[in-house]
């Protein structure tokens, strides 16, 4: 009952604040609801027993995306934003779109279950400790992927410095 | 126990929430933030799976989704101030230079 009871609340609030992110007319307010968001979305992975995630989840989410927007939004003038038009006038097809995609979702996953591989049960995860096992996931097997996120995060920032500089008068 | 399909819902509609935002709000910086969300959705749903299946592949394939999603979000702000160092505006009707 009791993880019932949970799953619920996340769920409920995890839509919620999304539908109060997407909605507000002020961007800051937008923001700020983002980062409540976030955590309930860590917390929903401490309920899947992804500590490591959870954190990570919290440092990257809302502490350098939240922190790259909000910034954002201080930096560009949007005052005059607040009186434009926020939707675009034909919005009943793309609701009818979603609408269809979410049916299309649901009805596929409605009665999904897994077969567990048994290879990393909970009772493993909890005595070894999520970080290590993940850890030695990452770095025994997925060593060239993990290699590669560091060029993943290098480029952009090699070009957002080269995009956001003003350009030199020749 | 919750049965896995609680979960898979629970991020089909978070992504359904970010995928309208993206195709009704003008606002270049609100499409970003549902770009996120919607990254978001897709996490659960990975970690939730994994979680069931016993399995530590879909947490990795995660964990490379929110660098992808840092990567991303960089490249899309530092692109939005080049932009907006031209048009003086973050509404997406007013880039409309490639419109025939």
């Amino acid at each position: 009952m009791l993880p019932e009871f949970f799953f619920g609340y996340f769920a409920c609030a995890i839509l919620g604040l999304a539908m109060l992110t997407v909605t507000r007319k002020n961007l800051v307010h937008s923001v700020l609801w983002m980062l409540l968001l976030f955590l309930h979305i860590a917390c929903l992975y401490l309920f899947l027993n992804a500590e490591f995630l959870a954190v990570i989840q919290i440092i990257v989410y809302a502490g350098a995306i939240l922190v790259l927007f909000l910034f954002l939004v201080m930096l560009l003038n949007l005052r005059e934003e607040h009186e434009a038009r926020r939707f675009v006038k034909a919005w009943q097809g793309r609701l009818a779109v979603c609408i269809l995609l979410l049916t299309v979702i649901v009805i596929s996953v409605y009665k999904a279950t897994v077969q567990p591989t048994g290879g990393y049960s909970i009772a493993f995860i909890n005595e070894a400790g999520h970080t290590k096992v993940l850890g030695t996931v990452l770095f025994n097997q997925y060593v060239l992927p993990f290699l590669m996120t560091a060029l993943v995060l290098f480029v952009p920032m090699v070009a957002a410095i080269v995009l956001a500089m003003k350009e030199r008068k020749r | 126990m919750i049965p896995l399909s609680w979960y898979l819902m629970l991020g089909a509609g978070l992504f359904v929430i970010g995928m309208f935002t993206f195709l009704v709000r003008r606002n270049i910086i609100m499409m970003l933030i549902s770009l996120e969300l919607m990254l978001n959705a897709v996490n659960i749903m990975l970690i939730a799976t994994s979680h069931y299946m016993q399995d530590m592949r879909g947490q990795i394939l995660a964990f490379f989704v929110m660098a992808g999603a840092a990567a991303g979000v960089a490249i899309g702000l530092a692109l939005l101030i080049a932009a907006f160092r031209n048009r003086e505006s973050a509404n997406m009707d007013e880039y409309n230079l490639l419109k025939g």
